[in-house]
């Protein structure tokens, strides 16, 4: 009970982390037609930025300048490099972004070097918030929590309150026509991507002290917002938002659940020994294919269901 | 437009004859006769022995050459993107160290000469139960499902013991004592050799099957696939087929590179050795048949030379992958072939002055720009080893504030006079052009 | 009594909410020439990507020489004998001409997903890759990479491409769009050599090509069928002239 209860609260926060991610991706995505392959480097760098200014001046400005940095990042990225290679194609796109992502990787581990660098959680919220059954609820979970919260009801807000806002929700779901309808899409767009990228990188300042800080942190969160872009569907934040949260439970009880397979057949009366063939791949206990899981599902998706839980449009 | 008028099939096919047979296939002989006598070049003649630099170089060449070219056969041929080939190079390759192993504990036989063959056929069979999913779905979602197969057989590689031995790998022994010509290939120059026999093979082949009616339909799904549904063929299976196929051969690379360093590990399947064989397929040029060959001598190149004097070579080939992305997507192949026409007009010393304009800033902005890397490097990663940063002789120190100031320097004069002279280029080159399409119409 | 090539009973086509095909019934006979003609945004082309399996009908039955074909994919349409030309060319622009044609022939000769037949050994399919290519009179194009050739060019080299494979019954979508009246002249003349004894449909705006080529007249308008019948009749409908008439008054 006590370990249902941790671990729904600890899968709520990781989801919220990563729809702060996923939102930002599955925009661009819709909108553009354009998979931001370097859209997890942004993060990536959010966190790096973070770490310096926390360094210099504190954390607390660097929650407000590390985003700020990111989409000016972003808005760069959009206006003179997407916007040039667009006339190229979709593959062409695709490709450019693969290369920035390449390319800050190696330009991170340059400027930072190749290992971990100890960013970590502020004074102020390094303590208990509240405690369940003898577990200790970490304050700064509290607060990661309250950052996505507020942040998506700032997104939810502006999304429809504003007129930029249902230009953008138009543009979800049929670009070629609201640029039909005279509004200047390709601000539209730079609006967006450099939106996207802020929000990466403030998942980069909260998320990065929470996980690891590394260059490699990338490439190993970059796979699994595609996994919930693509499961949530294109065209759709609702989808997201849900796919989101499913992965973060996915990924949070894959780690608690010391289950195998083998154990599942034994409840059948079905005993695996050495013997058994394919013995090892039955006693595998979960966790250690919990980084297998979101592949599982993207692949299980993409067979079954190509356009996602709540996707409107076609890849 | 001009990549148009070089295309090979704007002029007609001659007729067959050997004189006229060797002089289409000119530079592929030129080649093979350059990759068989090359070693001997290094040869260290007073003590009897081949440099070990060049010949692992040199294998390492070819092996990545069909590599690339079986990457092609999805990327330039088919347009499919795929971000997971490398699954095929190393399944072939643990199929083929397995292989090895069972003929030398005697429970399998095989010659030496037809190992590859096993590694092709690991390959295949892999690629027809993941293609057999991947190639429902086109473009995007073709490209994503890759990305999951490839991070999924990653992860098992690292898990699991049977087949993939776990993180550690599995090793084996090329020395079998099979061979059907009496050799040992225990030395790596007769490796060297067996990798060349087989790249030729699987060259030959990869060329000869873009004249079959899969290979032509596949170009033909790739340019227009709803015209391809109206004379009566289903793209999926189009697909399917070819990336099979694509399978084959790089298990025959994977093949190639077990019979090479005796150990497979979960690198041969990684996502890193996927993007590798994208870097060099786009940088050579997806376009013509040979471009994914330049790009593999360029990188292996690059990756032999480049990385030892500096720990950035990854920069450099990125920025050069998202260079070519952004204004040369033909790749390397492709600039080359925009020379043809001017070169059968025999127009090509017009353009001598202005490229020499052109590259002068660029080298320049280049050596700024590669300056400026290093100093970075050094300052962190250097640092960390322990490494000083020589420049023929003079000790250049990171930490001061001079070199910085004349990198920056180099980069940015260079660069701007580099983009006033791309502007000038631009206009001789069209001038150029119009003068020979003028004389075509005359 | 001779079998329909096509029969259309009662199709419907929606969009999400939006009806664009109401409801037709059509019956084209083998080795007719018929012309579906229509305002903008009757539902021509709709029409014929329902036929051809482009798109998936709402309702409705669609019967290929008796044969159900509404729901099946378009390849499987394309092989049971029906083959279609697109409103926008719709030819390989990066392969030469002779390989264009050539494509067209591959599946009906029976290649399949041959991988071990060199092309350019291949005599039957050569000799009528070239027959083709004299018939749509594009011989001196052969070698020319497809994207090069002029629009009337391209327009009839898919016309070539779409008989390649012997398919009965052929769908052409506005076939003359763009062209000069002596292009088009060429145009119909060529469609009028190629499609002998083959069912011919096509979507048309130019009431000359139309009242030169076709048997049967149908008019299309706002998704439903308004008349049918040879084309004097079409002429003197009083319907049909209020719907174009109609139309070009506001």
């Amino acid at each position: 009970m006590e370990l249902l209860l941790v671990s729904l609260l600890n899968g709520l926060v990781y989801g919220m982390l990563l729809f702060m991610l996923a939102s930002g991706l599955t925009l661009i995505f819709s909108m553009m037609g354009v998979l931001n392959f370097a859209h997890a480097s942004i993060y990536m760098l959010g966190a790096y930025f973070a770490y310096d200014i926390s360094r210099h001046i504190g954390f607390w400005p660097a929650l407000v300048v590390a985003p700020v940095l990111c989409g000016v990042l972003g808005a760069l990225i959009e206006m003179y490099g997407l916007r040039r290679v667009h006339k190229n194609g979709h593959i062409a796109e695709l490709l450019f972004t693969f290369g920035l992502a390449f390319i800050i990787e190696k330009a991170v581990q340059m400027i930072w070097g190749l290992l971990p660098v100890p960013y970590r959680v502020p004074a102020l919220l390094d303590r208990t918030l509240f405690h369940i059954y003898g577990t200790n609820f970490p304050a700064y979970r509290g607060f990661m929590l309250l950052v996505s919260a507020l942040m998506f009801l700032a997104i939810w807000l502006m999304l429809t309150r504003t007129r930029m806002g249902l230009v953008i929700q138009a543009a979800l779901t049929h670009p070629e026509m609201v640029g039909a309808l005279g509004h200047n899409v390709p601000r539209v767009f730079t609006t967006v991507f450099a939106g996207g990228c802020a929000l990466a990188g403030l998942a980069g300042v909260i998320g990065g002290n929470y996980l690891v800080t590394e260059p490699s942190m990338a490439f190993s969160m970059g796979p699994i917002v595609f996994v919930v872009v693509v499961f949530g569907g294109l065209g759709s934040l609702a989808g997201c938002f849900i796919a989101s949260l499913i992965m973060g439970y996915v990924q949070t009880f894959a780690v608690v659940l010391e289950y195998s397979p083998a154990d599942a057949l034994a409840a059948f009366g079905i005993k695996v020994t050495e013997a058994t063939p394919l013995s090892e791949f039955l006693t595998i206990p979960l966790p250690r294919i919990g980084a297998l899981l979101p592949f599982v599902m993207l692949i299980l998706i993409l067979l079954f269901k190509p356009r996602g839980l709540m996707g409107t449009r076609d890849t | 437009m001009s990549e148009i008028l070089a295309h090979p099939g704007a002029r007609p096919v001659e007729a067959a004859g050997v004189a006229s047979l060797t002089k289409r296939h000119g530079p592929w002989l030129l080649a093979l006769a350059v990759t068989l006598v090359l070693p001997w070049l290094f040869y260290d003649w007073s003590r009897a022995r081949h440099s070990g630099f060049v010949v692992a170089m040199l294998s390492q060449m070819s092996m990545m050459a069909v590599f690339a070219l079986s990457y092609n056969m999805q990327m330039g041929q088919a347009g499919l993107l795929s971000f997971g080939h490398a699954v095929f190079f190393g399944l072939g390759g643990y199929t083929t160290a397995h292989v090895l192993n069972a003929v030398k504990s005697g429970s399998f036989w095989l010659p030496t000469e037809l190992v590859p063959l096993a590694g092709g056929v690991g390959g295949l069979v892999f690629a027809i139960i993941f293609g057999y999913v991947a190639t429902k779905q086109r473009a995007t979602a073709f490209a994503m499902i890759t990305l999951g197969i490839g991070e999924l057989v990653t992860a098992c590689a690292l898990m699991f013991k049977t087949f993939f031995g776990g993180e550690g790998g599995v090793s084996t022994n090329r020395v079998i004592g099979t061979s059907l010509f009496g050799l040992t290939y225990s030395p790596s120059i007769q490796v060297y050799y067996l990798i060349v026999a087989w790249t030729v093979i699987s060259v030959a082949l990869m060329l000869l099957l873009t004249r079959t009616a899969l290979g032509r339909m596949a170009n033909a799904c790739r340019d227009n696939f709803e015209r391809a549904q109206f004379v009566g063929y289903d793209p999926s299976m189009v697909r399917f087929f070819q990336f099979s196929l694509s399978g084959f051969f790089a298990g025959i690379a994977g093949a190639l590179y077990a019979l090479t360093y005796e150990i497979v590990t979960f690198d041969s399947v990684a996502g890193a050795m996927s993007a590798n064989a994208l870097l060099m397929t786009y940088i050579g040029g997806v376009g013509a048949f040979a471009g994914p060959v330049l790009g593999a001598v360029l990188i292996v190149l690059l990756q032999s030379w480049v990385s030892l004097l500096s720990n950035s070579w990854l920069v450099y080939v990125g920025l050069l992958f998202i260079v070519m992305v952004t204004f040369a997507p033909g790749g390397i192949a492709g600039i080359l072939l925009m020379h043809g026409p001017i070169w059968r007009a025999r127009r090509l010393g017009r353009l001598a002055g202005p490229y020499v304009r052109v590259l002068t800033p660029g080298v320049l902005a280049v050596a700024g720009f590669v300056l400026l890397v290093e100093l970075c490097s050094f300052l962190t990663i250097g640092a960390a080893q322990g490494k000083s940063f020589k420049l023929s002789g003079i000790t250049i120190d990171p930490q001061s504030l001079k070199p910085w100031l004349i990198g920056a320097l180099l980069l940015v004069v260079g660069g701007l006079v580099l983009w006033r002279e791309g502007r000038h280029f631009r206009r001789s080159w069209e001038a150029v052009m119009e003068e020979i399409k003028a004389a075509g119409r005359a | 009594m001779s079998e329909a090539a096509v029969r259309l009973t009662d199709v419907r086509k929606s969009f999400g909410p939006t009806p664009i095909i109401m409801g037709v019934s059509l019956d084209i006979d083998r080795g007719q020439r018929h012309a579906i003609i229509g305002p903008n945004g009757a539902g021509k082309t709709t029409l014929f990507n329902l036929i051809s399996g482009r798109l998936p009908v709402s309702s409705g039955r669609i019967e290929l020489d008796g044969q159900s074909i509404e729901g099946l994919p378009a390849h499987r349409i394309n092989r049971m004998g029906l083959s279609r030309s697109f409103q926008i060319t719709s030819i390989f622009p990066r392969m030469t001409v002779f390989e264009n044609i050539r494509c067209g022939l591959l599946w009906s000769m029976g290649y399949r997903y041959s991988f071990w037949h060199l092309l350019s050994r291949e005599r039957s399919l050569n000799a009528a890759a070239e027959r083709l290519l004299a018939d749509v009179n594009l011989e001196s194009r052969r070698y020319l990479p497809a994207g090069l050739l002029s629009y009337a060019e391209q327009r009839a080299l898919e016309i070539g491409i779409t008989i390649a494979g012997g398919a009965r019954t052929i769908l052409l979508d506005e076939p003359t769009a763009g062209m000069s009246r002596s292009e088009a002249n060429h145009a119909v003349a060529l469609i009028r050599r190629v499609t002998e004894g083959k069912t011919l449909v096509m979507v048309e705006h130019d009431m000359s090509v139309v009242f030169d080529l076709a048997d049967v007249v149908t008019v299309l308008v706002y998704g439903q069928v308004i008349a049918s019948g040879p084309p004097a009749e079409i002429r003197a409908n009083r319907a049909v002239q209020d719907a174009y008439l109609g139309a070009a008054a506001h």
